[in-house]
Parts: structure tokens; sequence; C-alpha cells
């Protein structure tokens, strides 16, 4: 059985691109099983999808423990959730991210035993209107390649198909950018192991007795108010706002409007974004009378221009 | 007959659909949305006749879902969790009418706290409701199910709501490779709705649902309405035969996966009793004689059809996906009450609470059980029941509680 575990941001499409390769396997003759766990379900938020193919009926379901081939949609997650990235991971595994990062770096860095492939991505599409899809595309394009049982027929097929609501030309510019992954990948000699299916236990399951405790401890509630503090979610940024000192009027709405009251007002009036906790939700920029907070992608500067400016 | 990838809700869908459901009483409700979201875009585009009305509440939802059927039409409507807990009064009422439609209920756990995944404490909290509950393990399971389900619902020794039962998640949002019947070969199965006796018609004035003052009136139809479900299990045979030999498929109320010589055996109902094959697979490989027994029936309980199943197994480990605060799993008592009593070489039972609120069982947990299973089979000792719960996920809950500020 061959089991390809996504890990992306919601918004970047990886659920999509988790069904485009379910469904070229599906064409291939395999059966299949494709789910994505949204965790947070917010956009920016980290995610992953699970495809499983194998030749016989599927039994397994839901997470991915032992996965052959991991696709990253977004090298900020190698930093922000690195456990969570390589759970499960041998030699044997491929690691497939969408980066320009050196390997050595994150091999040295996280101690990474998978192999690390980093995704084939064709420059300087500029359609808006399918920019969003491409990286989701290309992963699943270059994972179906990756496989070496998926022809490219069938991956044009499955990408049609997910992608129908989109046009013609955004539709033929997907198809390129899946078309030069696929054949990239396929240029080097490497075939993707199908991992087993023994009955190997791999540990105990290190059970607990839960004991009774009382209800200040047991109770499902938060006792003080700004926990939420503790929680980073700066890292489910994928646009990054900035405030324009010269523009701004110091009027406060932003800081006001600031779901996660994360814009604290400085003493000398003018706000300040605190980047541990901003999500990236741009509603600050949307509020502001002066249009003063512009944004920028952030990290990765190609990548990220694929994305639409206006969200 | 085509085959294509489908997510649960998708199948549940297509299988209202092609049942020709001419009204549907909607709200929305993770993980069950996009089931009324796909029979809307259908009603829109007008590949799908009928009438789809958005209410204000499940509460409502159930109560048009019931008049609906009472006026002589075919109903479908879906809710989840929460939803269906707000409905409730209206799922026991619409029994009571004794009247047809089929709900399809998404499982998600119950508040509180909340979460949007999976367990079984939502579905059961109507099981003594007289409602008939179809439980499904696939998204194969669920399109097929929905289809049965009106056959069985509308039959006249029956005439109550039937729920059809996935699981969040783990089939609402999981694409599997499902055979759509075509229309026809459904219409075949599935007659056209017939107005029963009981339509409401403005010039003849009917009520249901009175009001009887005394306990033997009411004693009367409370066991006539126990008494249609009991029948559910003849009427469900036989819609499941029919079913097999129009669609090759075959749901009998009790699933048995490799039980002809087995030892010991999971007992467990949803899609998680596919993970519990799996490690029957993987245990049988290094030579464990076990299997897995799963009621998709789980009102009426198939009581004959289990005891059957377990004729020379010797061990059980009921893992129930729900919990009775105060009691333990919900399923082990019930599969107790149909095993001991009138039977002398009943199996040991080991009781197992696991995957609330969508908690992974993996297959160490499921090897783990089989040894205890096996053990308590061998020794006729029996282990005090357990929740699938490690270390490592105390340590992580108490690093929450005191991010959460415990009072200690």
């Amino acid at each position: 059985m061959y089991r390809i575990r996504f890990h992306g941001r919601g918004g970047q499409g990886m659920k999509t691109s988790s069904r485009i390769l379910g469904t070229a396997f599906f064409y291939e003759g395999f059966e299949v099983q494709d789910a994505p766990k949204y965790g947070a379900e917010r956009r920016g938020a980290p995610m992953s999808a699970y495809v499983r193919a194998d030749k016989k009926s599927i039994f397994e379901r839901g997470i991915i423990h032992n996965p052959d081939l991991v696709v990253v949609s977004d090298e900020s997650l190698l930093t922000a959730i690195p456990e969570t990235l390589i759970e499960g991971t041998t030699s044997q595994t491929v690691l497939l991210v969408n980066s320009t990062g050196s390997v050595s770096e994150w091999k040295e860095k996280f101690g990474i035993k998978p192999e690390i492939i980093y995704l084939p991505l064709q420059r300087g599409t500029g359609n808006t209107e399918s920019a969003v899809h491409i990286v989701s595309t290309a992963c699943a394009a270059a994972a179906a390649g990756l496989t070496g049982v998926i022809s490219w027929g069938n991956v044009e097929k499955a990408l049609r198909e997910e992608h129908s609501p989109l046009n013609e030309s955004a539709i033929r510019e997907n198809i390129e950018t899946a078309l030069y992954a696929y054949e990239e990948i396929k240029s080097s000699p490497r075939t993707l192991r199908q991992g087993d299916d023994s009955s190997s236990r791999i540990n105990n399951p290190k059970w607990t007795e839960l004991q009774f405790h009382h209800s200040g401890l047991s109770a499902p509630a938060i006792h003080h108010a700004g926990t939420s503090i503790k929680n980073i979610t700066g890292s489910w940024r994928v646009f990054r706002p900035e405030i324009k000192e010269d523009i701004c009027s110091r009027c406060s709405l932003c800081s006001g409007y600031c779901p996660d009251n994360a814009i604290k007002i400085k003493e000398d009036g003018y706000p300040e974004i605190d980047y541990a906790h901003c999500k990236g939700c741009l509603v600050c920029s949307t509020v502001c009378p002066k249009h003063a907070i512009e944004f920028h992608p952030e990290n990765s500067p190609h990548k990220r221009s694929h994305y639409r400016g206006d969200v | 007959m085509t085959r294509k990838l489908l997510t649960g809700n998708a199948a549940a869908a297509i299988g209202a659909r092609l049942a020709e459901a001419d009204y549907i009483p909607a709200f929305p409700i993770t993980p069950q949305t996009e089931i009324i979201e796909n029979l809307a875009e259908w009603i829109n585009t007008g590949e799908m006749k009928g009438l789809l009305t958005m209410f204000e509440s499940e509460h409502s939802m159930i109560t048009a879902a019931g008049s609906a059927a009472c006026a002589g039409v075919r109903v479908f409507t879906a809710t989840s969790s929460q939803g269906l807990m707000y409905g409730m009064e209206m799922v026991y009422s619409a029994a009571g009418w004794r009247v047809p439609f089929v709900m399809v209920n998404v499982s998600r756990g119950l508040a509180a706290p909340t979460t949007l995944e999976c367990d079984h404490n939502d579905i059961l909290a109507a099981r003594d409701s007289g409602c008939m509950q179809i439980h499904c393990a696939s998204c194969q399971e669920v399109i097929d199910s929905v289809i049965m389900a009106y056959r069985i619902s509308e039959d006249r020794d029956i005439r109550v709501p039937v729920i059809v039962n996935l699981d969040g998640f783990y089939l609402s949002f999981t694409r599997e490779p499902v055979e759509i019947p075509s229309q026809e070969d459904v219409r075949k199965f599935l007659p056209a709705f017939k107005k029963l006796d009981t339509g409401f018609f403005a010039s003849d004035p009917q009520s249901r649902g009175v009001i009887v003052l005394g306990g033997s009136q009411y004693s009367y139809f409370r066991y006539q309405t126990h008494l249609a479900v009991m029948n559910g299990v003849k009427i469900y045979h036989k819609a499941a035969d029919e079913f097999a030999h129009l669609f090759g498929r075959n749901y009998s109320p009790v699933e048995e996966y490799k039980t002809d010589d087995a030892v010991i055996c999971f007992f467990m109902t949803g899609s998680f009793s596919t993970k519990a094959k799996d490690a029957v697979d993987r245990l049988r490989s290094s030579g464990m004689k076990i299997g897995l027994i799963r009621p998709r029936l789980i009102r009426p309980f198939p009581g004959d059809s289990l005891r059957s199943a377990f004729s020379g197994i010797k061990g059980a480990a009921v893992i129930d996906q729900n919990i009775s605060m105060g009691k333990g799993g919900i399923l082990y008592t019930e599969l107790a009450s149909v095993l001991y009593g009138s039977r002398k070489d009943a199996p040991v039972l080991l009781s197992y609470i696991g995957g609330l609120g969508g908690r992974d069982i993996t297959f160490n947990e499921f090897a783990a059980i089989a040894d205890e299973t096996m053990q308590a089979a061998k020794s006729g000792e029996v282990p005090d029941p357990r929740l699938l719960y490690s270390e490592d996920e105390l340590m992580q809950m108490k690093k929450l509680q005191e991010i959460a500020g415990v009072v200690k």
C-alpha cells in the first residue's frame, strides 16, 4: 500500500492536492482512500491530508502514522511543526518540500532521516485566477511522478476533474505546471517504496489508568483570561500586515477590530502589531481608513507572489 | 452503474437523490453540511426534483420531516451531534406518529467539551426513540443503506423513521470508491412512494400523536411501536436479500469477518471497525485466531444473529466508541444482554472505551487488546474496563491544564 501524507496550511490547496493524487491513483486502477484533517479549520493554520492507494481493499483509515511519502507545501512548517512532519518517517521515506532551502540545512537542523526532494515548480506564471492552485497542482503531480505507477494521462485527467470549476486557461496553466513537476521528478531514477502491511508491533501502547481528578482540575475550563497568549499563532500567517506610520492617522481602528487583540497602541499613539500572535487575517488592513496597512507574502517571495494580493 | 470516489457525505446525498426524496427539511451543522449543500445544488440545477426548506433549528426540521411524511411524501433529512440533541424531542415524537422517513446522522462527539470529531454518543442518545438505526462502516454502505432504509421505513409493518449513521471525518470527509447504482435499478428495488393511510388533506382532517391519559392506552401504543421496531429484523433481512439480489452487495444485520475458526473477536460498530479488520488480517498473519463481529443494525438489536455469530467464540473485546457516564460502554451492556441469561457457554467479554472525539485507535492498541482478550479467554479472568489512553496523552493534558490555570 502507498501511504502519502500531505502537510500544508488552510487555504493552500492541500486538500485539492490530495484529491488530485487520489483520483489519479483511482484512474490507474488502484483502490483509494483520501481524506483531509483540518485541525483548527482556519486559513493559514496547519492542516494535513492523507492518501492511501493499494491494489486490494483498504481497511486502514484516518491518520497515516507510517508514511512512504510526506508532501510539504510550505517550508515554514518545517520550523513550525517539525515533529508532526517527520512523525513515523524512516530513511526509506521521501520528504517532498516546496522550498528553495538546502537539504543539508534541514537534515542537520531537525535530524531528518528521510530523503528530501524539493518541489520542481515552474516560475513566472502570471494568471492570478489559477495562481492559488499552482502549488497544490505541482505537489500532486510530483507525488504522482514519484510513485512511478501513475501515467501522465491519468494525472491530467484527475487534475481536470478536481479543477473543473476553473476556466480553461487556468486549467491549462495548471496542467503546464503539473507536467513540468511530473517530468522533473521522473527524470531522476528514484522509486517510491511501498510500505509493508506486516504484523510487527512497533511498540507497546503504554496505556495509563486514568485516575479521578477533582473538578477544579478535570472540568474543561480555562481558569484565567489571556491564556491564549501562550499559543503562538503567528506561524499561521500567510500575509504579513505592516503599518506605515507616515500614513497612519493614529485613529486606532485597527487595534479595535483586530480579532486576536494583536495590535497594541504604543505610547506615541501609533499601533504596533504583535507578530507572535497575528494570524494575518488582514482585518486591520481592510478597516484602515488611511490605507496605511500594507501586506506582503510572509516568506519566499517568488512562491508567495503566486497568491492573490487582494485577499 | 458507475464507480467513483465519493465522500460519505456525497454518498448520503446521492442515496437520497436516487431514492427520489420529495422533500428535504434542512439545517446545517458540521460535519453534515455537505449533504444538504449537495442536495440544494441538485435541486437548484434541476438534477433533482423536490423541495428543500431551510429551518431555524433541528427541532423544527424534524417536526417538518414527520409532518411531511404524514402528508404523504418521501422525506429525507440529515443532522449531527448537537443538532440531533436539539431535535431529540421530535425524534421520539415522529417515531410515535408511526410515519416513515430517512434521517442521516453524521456522528460527532457531544458537548461539553465541544468537539467536531467523531464518536457515537449522539446517535446512541436516540437509541430508545423508536427509530430504527443502521450504522455504516464505509462510504459504499452509506449510499446503499440510505436506499435500503426507505424500503424498510415505508413497509407497512414498520412505519417508523430509520436513522442511517455515518462517522464524522472518518466517513463524512473521506473519499472511497463507491458503486453508484443506476436510477433504473433503484426504482426496481424501491417503488415510488405510496400515499399512506396517513395522508393528511385539508378536506379530510386527521390527528396524529394524540394525547392518551391513563397508562393503559399509553402502554398499548408504546408497546406497538416496540413491536414495529422488532419487526425491523425480519423486514431488514428481506430488504437486504433483495438488495443483494439486485446489486450484488450483502448487508446482513451483523457483519462477521473471519469468524469461522476464530477463538476471540473484536466487537464494534462504525468506520473504526474497518481498522479492526486490518488488525485481524495482521494478527492472523502471525497465527492468532481472531475475527470481527460488527452489528450494522443497532435498533432493532439483532439478538438472534448475534447469538449465532458468537457461536464458538471464547472471548470478545467490546470496543465502545461511546460512554454512558456512570456505567461504561453502551454496546458492552447491549451485547451482554443478548449473550447472557440463556446460554451456558457465553464468551468472556472485555470492555474497552476508545475513539472518543475521534481519537485514533492504532494497530498497536488492537494488538494489545487482542492479547488481553486471548489471555482472558484462556483464564476466564476478565480485566477491568479500560479507556484507551496513553501516558503520553496524560502528559500532554497536564501541560494544557497548566496553561489553562487549573486549581490545584
